[in-house]
């Protein structure tokens, strides 16, 4: 029987109501009194030496409040990089500065170059196009291979290449990794590339600031999946403001998806005009800036070797990437194609010798950064594209080739530096199996053919690893930030319960998810407990909501601090009822004595500690607890994933027509909110595979720079999802056993739809070992022809 | 300046407005009615769709002066006279068919448009109709679903827990 | 967007003498037309609309057959009101944009912007029809004259586009899968005195005849007779979406499944 209510029941979302109803509280709904309105002059071409920008004439223009270059800036601190790798040397990664406004150069389309602001944004607009910019064009790096070349082009000019680091994890013995692919039976090796994508969260970016002269402080609105990560980055690194007099809202988030947990140029403008200008100042992106600000995702260019014995075991793996990092390091991108890649490229399988290889690049293109799954999809992509291929080499089920090279034994150090805590790998293949009946394949696989179409079947498994810490840990890799978590457990007098959490709610139903576990707990109605976030003046502190970790890091967090609130609360029942404390039990909401029927209930209890009359004097009135939670290990979320595709051989065009997902989450609170998360990241998935492509042009202009160029996924592009957890191995470390599902579908996906294409291009008697994503109509039919 | 009047959510309101003036802008900034979103400047997100004359219109794709004298719907209105989620909006919050929020006022007033054209429509109908509606979180199997729902239909079979 | 003073007459004569304005431009539903003044690409001092002319707006059979269509009637009316006297065309005012666009956009809109992926040209060209504007009327044969660009004059107005109907016609579209404009769309219709094929997306001119296609089922009406021929992919477009090779199949593959879907 499904619960109705508490851990493990699938509770109505709360704040549907407001979203339902036009009532939310999204960034561009706030406006402050008195505002201005910013419009940055961009960049229209890609590498660029700025010789002059004349403002003089947008100075005079009509309802303009100031304007602002490069040069007002200069004594400002640039955008900071949140983790630095230290390359395979032990050097350092190279970390060119990275300014509001550009200065010196212009390193992307779309990189600022000025800023105006003005009573309303078409006059902010009408001056910017009066500014004089004098721009002497160099030529664009884009080319990642090129661009690593000795004499290549620099985009900083001040960095000895534009090779951010070079990066080696796993064996770094070459002769060791050569010994084994030599003496292997087989090896399947393969090229590919993971396409940069845009994350395009509905919601543009918005960034809304003011300054009171009065008390000095300064409040941010801004589109953030992490204010208080904004806050610190802003203040310490940027601007150079003292933290206690800056406070960072993120209201109602319009959908984060990686691309809102970084600290944007824009958000410290806003702040820092707000006081130079006397007013508050709004930015809002169009969807058109947002195509060129926005960090971007993957664009990883790769080549993956699987070594096999004679019996199929995987006995070696080297992989060897270029990942483009864009123009500049965004927050947290030097750390996506390292320890969110390189580490997951064990994947399921107890691969004994593993050499991971990564040099970062710099390119004039917008900066990337982590986008849902973040390293892990490009690792998973790489890894079961290679399997699936050998699997076709060696003549063998792919499961079966799979299965067994799976990891079968928990703990399990892994060569690329992570231990899997837990998992059940087979068990969970097998749910996938029954769930996407794969026994009929063969019957519908017939049925297609008779309508002229071939059909394939694709599969895929993924590990991937939330919630990222622990902060001792992580500080060695180079984080410059903990990644720990905290929560406050407010009860009020009434016993109603306001719960201050660190993670961010942009879609996840923490609203609703989070109170299901307090309220669990103590044994009242959900409907009693209230989660308050996105405000740094109310919440003490947190790193936000990424990377799949706001259960299994913040939740831990509120667990703690409500298991602080229930000991002080059973001390003061015990108080009550004349017991001892040892002998206190709660349950539904009731303080009793053990083995006696006294009793007091949940509201007395509060209502005592904020009214002491009766109490015990040792113990503080009040019943408020804060906890901060550091994890011992990250989570080890794994699943199996099955896509069947028709391809129509006429146009090479691709549908997809049953996807399954059978994913481990260990622990579940809110089924219905799971498989949401998971819908959500299959869709994004398929529109990695099939649809989405963000390419420029040989002179770095953003060809698809518009959602009439850049193909989103549409309801008819994609089917209903069948999606199985019921395989659960809960998390061993975190008090509630929950491992993290915000990211999986994106992880688990696109390998399944490649897998699948080329598996019905195969089975129709067309020798293709691989097509790039997207796997677009043209790029099908191309495959098939050549 | 000129001034523009209309009924909106069945009150007569109106405002001054310039030529240039976008009926979502109107609506956002003139009448504070914020639900009404603007995702995109290309006409294809379909966030700020609301009700003109009883037709689905992209309202970031429509000059306010175009909508002089008209009829317009908004998410604000759809409630219940009594405050209780209407049919769809209800369907929505029971099948989880909405996750950040910021598509959700188009997409419902997308489907109260489908529904009025086609009450009992199918799931490939409802995935055609939706094609000017993104939603990057809910990969559209719960916005489907609870379409199909609010039109009366049984989707318990449709991918269970 | 750059602001401008916006007109709404309510007779073709009054929007003509407004459109009369140096700078002055025609606005039909602004599908098209408001994404590009937001991007700043055009300046008009006076926006004149012509949804408020009741003459311009509906569907109509004439007495010989013909459908006319008003140049201010929506793609949604079109869709709906011509799908029993010309299915073809209604159904290819169906496929255009998706449905809040249809409410808005115009088919006198879409021929007057040309655009090369857009379907109406395909219908026009393909049908034979007659762009009727305030001053004359222009064979369809000699209104599209390369990509946004037709035979009309400055302020010149489409009040009515009239449609011979064939015995049998079909658009076939293959999407682009972004903007949901045609990557390759064939209209093919079939006169008692011939064929026409008509072909929007593909073209670097825009929309055009395939009179190599027109000829072969004019010799014979089955999709076999197409068998042999191949579009040169010189002319095609080549962008993100697919190459001038892959149009240039395309082409083939949208012309025969629309025969198919005329027997």
């Amino acid at each position: 029987m499904p619960k109705d209510s508490g851990i493990g029941a699938s509770s109505k979302r709360r704040e549907d109501v407001r979203f339902l109803t036009g009532a939310g509280n999204y960034t561009d709904d706030i406006n402050v009194h008195g505002q201005a309105y910013v419009h940055f002059l961009r960049s229209d071409i890609a590498h660029g030496r700025i010789k002059s920008v004349d403002t003089s004439a947008a100075e005079g223009m009509p309802g303009v409040v100031k304007v602002f270059t490069g040069k007002d800036f200069e004594g400002v601190g640039g955008i900071p990089c949140g983790w630095e790798v230290t390359d395979k040397h032990g050097a350092p990664m190279q970390e060119p500065p990275h300014p509001i406004l550009a200065q010196g150069k212009v390193r992307h389309v779309g990189d600022p170059i000025a800023a105006v602001v003005a009573d309303s944004l078409e006059q902010a607009r009408d001056a910017a196009e009066t500014i004089d910019v004098d721009i002497e064009e160099l030529p664009a790096v884009l080319d990642m291979k090129a661009a690593a070349q000795d004499g290549a082009t620099l985009v900083h000019d001040d960095l000895k290449n534009n090779i951010c680091y070079d990066w080696q994890l796993g064996e770094a013995d070459d002769a060791k990794v050569n010994e084994v692919f030599a003496n292997a039976a087989h090896v399947t090796t393969l090229d590919l590339v993971n396409n940069r994508l845009v994350a395009n969260p509905m919601e543009p970016r918005v960034a809304v600031a003011e300054y009171a002269r009065g008390t000095e402080e300064y409040t941010l609105y801004t589109t953030s999946q992490n204010p208080h990560v904004i806050r610190l980055l802003m203040c310490a690194f940027v601007l150079g403001l003292p933290e206690h007099k800056v406070r960072v809202v993120a209201p109602d988030v319009g959908g984060g998806f990686g691309t809102k947990i970084f600290h944007y140029a824009e958000e410290a403008f806003c702040t820092f005009a707000a006081k130079a200008c006397g007013r508050p100042v709004k930015w809002t992106a169009s969807r058109s800036e947002a195509f060129m600000s926005d960090a971007q995702g993957r664009d990883h260019v790769s080549t993956i070797e699987l070594a096999l014995d004679a019996d199929n075991n995987f006995v070696g793996l080297r992989t060897n990437t270029y990942a483009n990092l864009g123009a500049y390091l965004s927050t947290f991108s030097s750390s996506v194609p390292t320890w969110l890649h390189g580490t997951l490229m064990a994947g399921n399988y107890k691969t004994p010798v593993i050499q991971v290889n990564v040099k970062a690049m710099f390119t004039n293109t917008v900066p990337v950064d982590a986008y849902r799954g973040a390293g892990r999809p490009e690792a998973t992509f790489q890894l079961e594209r290679v399997v699936d291929k050998a699997a076709r080499e060696l003549g063998v089920d792919p499961i079966a080739l799979r299965r067994q090279n799976f990891i079968t034994e928990f703990p399990y150090d892994t060569p690329v530096a992570l231990t899997y805590d837990t998992g059940n790998y087979n068990g969970t293949m097998d749910k996938l199996e029954a769930a996407a009946d794969l026994a009929g394949f063969a019957a519908r696989r017939a049925e297609s053919e008779a309508k002229g179409k071939l059909r394939g079947l694709g599969i895929n498994c993924y590990i991937e690893a939330c919630g990222i810490a622990p902060s001792n840990i992580v500080g060695m890799l180079g984080a410059r930030a903990g990644l720990y978590d905290a929560a406050t457990v407010r009860v009020n007098a009434t016993g109603s319960i306001s719960v201050m959490v660190g993670a961010h709610s942009h879609g996840q139903g923490h609203e609703t998810a989070f109170p299901q576990v307090v309220a669990d707990m103590i044994g009242i109605d959900e409907s009693m407990v209230e989660i308050v976030h996105g405000d740094t003046s109310k919440i003490p502190f947190g790193m936000g909501t990424y990377g799949s970790r706001s259960l299994a890091v913040c939740g831990s967090a509120m667990v703690k601090a409500t298991e602080k609130v229930i000991e002080k609360a059973k001390r003061i029942a015990a108080h009550l009822l004349e017991a001892s404390e040892a002998d206190i039990e709660l349950k539904d909401g009731q303080f009793s004595v053990a083995g006696t029927d006294k009793s007091v209930a949940w509201g007395d209890v509060t209502l005592t500690a904020y009214v002491p009359h009766n109490y015990p004097l040792e113990v503080e009135p009040g019943l408020e607890e804060t906890a901060f939670y550091d994890p011992a290990n990250f989570t080890f979320p794994a699943g199996a994933y099955a896509c069947e595709v028709e391809v129509d051989p006429e146009t090479g065009q691709v549908s997809i027509e049953k996807f399954t997902a059978a994913d481990d989450f260990g622990n579940i609170v809110n089924p219905m909110i799971v498989d949401g998360q998971v819908h959500g990241g299959i869709g994004q998935g398929i529109g990695q595979a099939l649809l989405e492509n963000c390419a420029y042009d040989e002179n770095g202009q953003l060809l698809s720079a518009s959602f009439m160029d850049y193909a989103m996924p549409r309801a008819d592009d994609v089917p209903f999802y069948e999606v199985d957890h019921s395989s659960q191995t809960p998390c061993t470390h975190n008090p509630l056993g929950v491992k993290g599902c915000g990211e999986a579908g994106a992880i688990g996906s696109p390998p399944a739809v490649v897998n699948a294409v080329l598996d019905a291009l195969n089975s129709g008697g067309k020798a293709v070992d691989h097509i790039d994503m997207p796997v677009s109509p043209s790029r099908v039919w191309t495959a098939m022809n050549s | 300046m000129t001034q523009v009047s209309m009924t909106v959510n069945g009150k007569s309101v109106s405002g001054d407005v310039e030529g240039r003036t976008l009926l979502s802008s109107f609506l956002r900034d003139n009448l504070h009615l914020t639900g009404t979103h603007v995702g995109c400047d290309t006409a294809q997100c379909g966030a700020c769709v609301v009700h003109v004359n009883g037709e689905a219109v992209k309202s970031c794709n429509m000059l306010a002066l175009e909508a002089d004298g008209a009829d317009v719907g908004t998410i604000e209105g759809q409630a219940n006279d009594d405050g209780s989620l209407n049919v769809i909006q209800q369907a929505f919050q029971d099948h989880h068919g909405l996750q950040c929020g910021f598509c959700t006022p188009g997409m419902v007033m997308s489907a109260a448009a489908l529904l009025k054209e086609n009450p009992r429509p199918t799931e490939a109908e409802i995935r055609k109709y939706l094609e000017g509606n993104l939603c990057r979180c809910t990969g559209y199997h719960n916005i489907v679903k609870a379409i199909m729902a609010a039109s009366g239909q049984d989707v318990s079979s449709i991918a269970a827990e | 967007m750059y602001n401008f003073e916006f007109e709404k007459p309510s007779t073709i004569a009054d929007a003509v003498a407004a459109l009369g304005d140096e700078d002055a431009q025609a606005l039909g539903g602004g599908q098209t037309l408001i994404p590009t003044l937001k991007q700043r690409l055009a300046a008009p001092s006076v926006l004149v609309s012509l949804s408020g002319i009741a003459e311009m707006k509906g569907v109509c059979v004439d007495d010989d057959g013909s459908v006319s269509i008003g140049g201010a009637t929506t793609h949604a009316t079109v869709a709906n009101e011509a799908a029993s006297s010309y299915p073809a065309l209604a159904a290819l005012a169906g496929q255009i944009g998706d449905p809040a666009v249809r409410n808005r956009g115009t088919i006198g809109g879409s021929i007057a912007n040309n655009d090369p992926a857009a379907c109406y040209p395909a219908g026009a060209l393909g049908s034979g029809a007659t762009i009727i504007t305030n001053t004359r009327q222009i064979a369809a044969d000699d209104f599209f004259d390369g990509m946004f660009s037709t035979a009309l004059d400055e302020g010149e107005i489409i009040t009515t586009v009239r449609f011979p109907v064939p015995q049998a016609a079909s658009y076939q579209k293959f999407l682009q899968p972004a903007s949901r404009f045609a990557l390759v769309g064939v209209y093919l219709a079939r006169f008692a005195d011939g064929v026409r094929v008509a072909v929007t997306g593909a073209g670097e001119d825009g929309v055009f005849r395939w009179t190599e296609a027109e000829e072969a089922l004019n010799k014979e009406f089955r999709a076999d007779a197409l068998m042999d021929l191949r579009i040169n992919p010189a002319n095609m477009i080549a962008d993100l979406h697919g190459s001038k090779e892959y149009r240039a199949h395309l082409v083939g593959v949208m012309t025969k499944r629309a025969v198919e879907a005329c027997l």
